[in-house]
């Protein structure tokens, strides 16, 4: 039950990160989801990606849409703002919010329904303008919601729970993406942690539109045979590109593997992605190679994961706009308003 | 007998759209102004860019009657596709001047006008080899030989051109040039000036000219947005347009050139929305402009808005619906669309400005009441008031005044609260405290949400609570009400059993309306609604009549129905004055509709007919 909050108190030794938060900062209200639900998982990651990063969670503002996926930021984060909006309008009200003050970290939370359906529009039109922002998509295949509808990112050919075949082509929402002008994109499964946070962290640590598209089965209307995203078939078809590690500018940067092996970004903020290559012809940095690699392996009947594609000089939103620094929702009277002299000048020059 | 007037006269301009016809007649607009000669502008336009129909209108009006008066004295038609309706158009008596460099057939002109043939396009060929210019200096060459027929201060046009080409003073001789062959035409060919002319007056006063559009435009940079996401839509365009233009000049850091501002073209009018709900959740002022199909794709929003108590501004310029309707004509057709916007019991507040003076106000204080009282704020304008150039008195700002940001919780403040609940009523008039997101490490935050809530903003769909909410939500709207901008009700000078409610862009004509009633011998008592929720001051003016009349444009009576829906009014005692064929209400219509009512209730006891 969302109103059942989690018991404060905790063992005196749970590890603190550097600004002395515990996991349990970065917890919220317990889930409502199925037990099992791939999208728990999502929460945890993101839960984890925080804590490692040492995020003040009020410095985060968490947005959604509506569906299965759109109720998880109730569920992590707590001491963030949360904001669960329309059916496929995230995109928008994070925009805004973006707009409004430059300063915070934007999460939004969406699902395979309320992006690449209802919102695929706005999913779209926000990856374009390079909204500064981690945009991750928790995607089931399914509306787990109403009970077991196909979404626009079923497969083709695929079975439903009640036996029915898919016989709409599938929406793949990296490659839209790609194709858009997101500057860091990159997918991965609920079920592998280890993949998943230093993917969120990356893309937390990246100016620019940060899309992950998360496969994550659902359990109750999407995990039988013949669907082509169950825990099974994922494992079975999962093609790593590369495996990640983000280091914090400040930290040592320490590499262990293999020489050649390695490619290291280093983002605006410092933040050095190192990029441990199981794919020896993917290049994260070829946005044109990263398309054509996907459709290849899509062709085959593989799912790529990993980081795909990274842009480290994007520019956002508010850098086009050439916007102040200060937040705009700081700016007072004074700052705003152009007083009544030169409204006097505006009223003789309409005479 | 031709017609004979100074100052009191409508003439008009047929033209092709895309034709350069625009700027030439707003120029001879602005000249009768600058004669202190009050006058009335409008454009009746097609939705199409170029090939199409369109009409200048300007009333000239000594007496200062800014509303449409019906019927054109003087006609200059120049399309030859509406030739035959515009003549047949003329007032008996009136003058019709059109390019006589084609013989017109014989037998086709009608004999009760004054007919003025000028042959421009001869004038024009003779001149001019470029055929661009041909074209273009047509309509300057007609403004000149208009200047001579209606005795036009020309040093005022030649002024004009000098102001218009400033910075491309090689325009200006040519343009002086081509006003001096019209004029110098009409002069040696007609007996000027016709029965029809103007004079300097001093009626205009301290008045500027100005587009409602562009004045609540300015309304918004005054009224503190930083945020504005839109939709193009006629007739709202330019309100985002003239935005974007005056934070250009007003609205940069002077020492680092940056942005005090974002304008963001959105993919729809549903984004546009959720943006100004977004950045309005996160303390940014913001505001969209539409017309009414982009309100109807914003419904859910709206809701979601109000149920969760986040500001915003919409300034819903009308024009014809419903569907498509006429996107290129005026009416006030989305009242009960914006004031129950959306699913489930909603209701959300309206100002309805009179002209663009009142634009800038409303516009400029929308973004208080919006964040005052933590809900959609809708500013009513229309494609009349919106796209046509109006008289109004000069726009007005208080220096000492700051942005009332409402009931906003700082960090200091969070750390004195003992118990912060997002939606709990403190202070009982109805609105709860926010915060604004990053505001305090450890206090304040809450999780905003379309779904049932209980005080501190937990999801819940415990019936009673959900109830305790809705009926905080009611009782907000009477916060609301002593906060807007109150009625205004203009009494006669004898009592009278009638009264009229009217609002928005109907007013001029509705001043001038009641003057003409008047002089049939019918006293009102006048009121001017100017925001809903409706202050008690209309249930009162209604209770003081017997019966009401409620001038508005569109078919349905939508004011009517809200004053009947909310004051509980028998329908009975509300009498609906309907004009919604696109055109601009005109004192005509509204005097000879209400006084033929009138007349009808004027029963003269028989022995005083008899005797």
């Amino acid at each position: 039950m969302t109103y059942l909050a989690k018991p404060k108190f905790h063992h005196p030794s749970l590890p603190k990160n550097a600004i002395g938060f515990t996991r349990r900062d970065y917890e919220a209200s317990t889930s409502t989801l199925c037990a099992g639900c791939g999208h728990d998982s999502i929460s945890a990651a993101i839960i984890e990606a925080a804590f490692e990063l040492s995020i003040e969670p009020h410095r985060v503002a968490k947005i959604s849409g509506i569906g299965c996926s759109s109720k998880t930021p109730d569920y992590f984060l707590g001491a963030s703002h949360g904001f669960n909006s329309v059916h496929g309008r995230m995109p928008s009200v994070l925009t805004g919010a973006n707009l409004a003050n430059r300063d915070l970290i934007y999460l939004g939370v969406s699902g395979d329904g309320d992006s690449a359906s209802i919102g695929f529009g706005q999913f779209a039109h926000a990856l374009r303008r390079g909204v500064n922002m981690v945009y991750i998509v928790e995607n089931n295949g399914v509306y787990g919601l109403t009970k077991g509808q196909f979404s626009a990112t079923a497969d083709r050919g695929s079975k439903s729970k009640k036996g029915v075949f898919n016989t709409d082509n599938s929406i793949d929402l990296v490659s839209i993406a790609l194709q858009l002008g997101a500057t860091f994109v990159a997918r991965s499964f609920s079920g592998d942690k280890s993949q998943l946070v230093p993917l969120i962290k990356a893309a937390i640590q990246h100016r620019g539109a940060a899309f992950i598209d998360v496969i994550s089965p659902c359990i109750a209307f999407n995990n039988h045979a013949g669907s082509t995203k169950s825990l099974e078939y994922v494992r079975a078809h999962n093609e790593a590109v590369n495996a990640l590690d983000v280091m914090i500018g400040r930290d040592p940067i320490t590499v262990n593997y293999a020489p050649g092996k390695v490619v290291s970004v280093t983002q605006h903020d410092g933040t050095v992605l190192n990029l441990r290559k199981i794919n020896d012809e993917y290049d994260p940095g070829d946005r044109l190679a990263a398309m054509n690699f996907l459709q290849k392996h899509a062709a085959l009947g593989q799912i790529v994961t990993g980081l795909l594609y990274v842009d480290s000089e994007a520019d956002d939103l508010h850098s086009n706009f050439n916007t102040v620094s200060t937040p705009l929702n700081q700016l007072d009277t004074a700052a705003l308003c152009p007083g009544s002299v030169t409204l006097e000048t505006i009223n003789d020059s309409l005479r | 007998m031709p017609l004979t007037a100074v100052n009191d006269f409508v003439i008009r301009f047929a033209n092709v759209n895309g034709s350069g016809s625009a700027s030439a007649n707003e120029m001879f607009a602005r000249a009768i102004m600058r004669m202190g000669i009050p006058m009335s502008p409008r454009n009746v336009f097609p939705s199409n860019i170029q090939g199409l129909p369109t009409w200048y209108e300007i009333r000239v009006t000594e007496a200062g009657h800014l509303g449409a008066r019906g019927g054109t004295d003087f006609m200059v038609a120049m399309n030859p596709q509406t030739f035959n309706a515009d003549v047949a158009s003329i007032e008996p008596d009136g003058y019709l001047v059109y390019d006589s460099t084609r013989a017109m057939p014989p037998g086709k002109m009608r004999t009760d006008i004054n007919v003025i043939g000028l042959p421009l396009t001869a004038i024009c060929n003779k001149e001019y080899t470029d055929p661009r210019q041909r074209q273009l200096f047509k309509n300057i060459i007609c403004i000149g030989a208009l200047s001579a027929l209606l005795d036009m201060d020309f040093a005022e046009l030649e002024k004009l051109v000098g102001e218009q080409y400033k910075g491309k003073e090689k325009l200006i001789a040519p343009n002086v040039h081509a006003l001096h062959l019209g004029r110098e035409y009409a002069q040696a060919n007609f007996s000027c000036p016709l029965g029809l002319r103007l004079k300097r007056s001093d009626k205009v006063g301290d008045r500027i000219l100005i587009e409602g559009n562009a004045a609540a435009a300015l309304g918004a940079v005054y009224g503190g947005a930083t945020v504005c996401a839109w939709y193009p839509i006629t007739p709202s365009s330019s309100v985002a347009e003239g935005f974007t233009r005056y934070c250009k000049k007003f609205r940069h850091d002077p020492d680092s050139g940056q942005a005090r501002y974002a304008i963001v073209q959105a993919e729809d009018e549903i984004a546009s929305i959720g943006m100004v709900i977004g950045a309005s959740w996160n303390g940014a002022r913001a505001f969209t402009a539409t017309s009414g199909p982009g309100i109807s794709l914003m419904q859910e929003f709206l809701g979601f808005a109000y149920f969760a108590e986040i500001p915003a501004v919409i300034i819903d310029v009308q024009r014809a619906g419903p569907s498509t309707g006429m996107p290129t004509r005026t009416q006030q057709c989305d009242l009960i669309n914006c004031a129950y916007a959306s699913h489930g019991d909603t209701k959300h507040v309206l100002l309805l400005p009179e002209d663009a003076a009142e634009a800038f106000d409303f516009t400029a204080s929308s973004f208080d009441y919006a964040d005052r009282l933590q809900t959609p704020v809708f500013v009513m304008l229309d494609l009349d008031i919106g796209m046509n150039h109006r008289l109004c008195r000069p726009l007005k700002w208080d220096d000492t005044k700051t942005y009332d940001r409402g009931k906003v919780l700082s960090a200091e403040d969070l750390d004195k609260v003992k118990d912060f609940g997002r939606y709990t009523d403190v202070d009982g008039d109805a609105i709860p405290y926010r915060t604004y997101p990053g505001t305090h490490p450890t206090k304040g935050t809450f999780f905003t949400r379309g779904t049932s809530h209980d005080g501190r903003a937990k999801y819940s769909e415990n019936g009673a609570i959900y109830v305790e909410g809705m009926q905080r939500l009611l009782r907000k709207q009477d916060t609301a009400k002593e906060l807007l901008p109150k009625p205004l009700r203009t009494n006669a000078d004898k009592p009278t059993r009638f009264g009229v409610i009217y609002y928005g862009s109907t007013a001029p004509a509705m001043d001038e309306a009641a003057e003409m009633l008047a002089s049939r011998g019918h006293t009102l008592n006048l009121m001017r609604v100017r925001a809903f929720p409706f202050h008690q001051d209309v249930a009162s003016f209604i209770a003081d009549h017997d019966f009401v009349f409620v001038v508005e444009q569109n078919r349905d009576a939508q004011l009517r129905s809200l004053i009947v829906n909310e004051l509980d009014i028998d329908p009975v005692r509300l009498v609906p004055i309907l004009h919604y064929d696109g055109t601009s209400i005109t004192a005509r219509f509204i005097s000879g509709t209400i006084g033929d009512r009138l007349d009808a209730l004027k029963v003269t006891p028989l022995r005083k007919a008899m005797s």
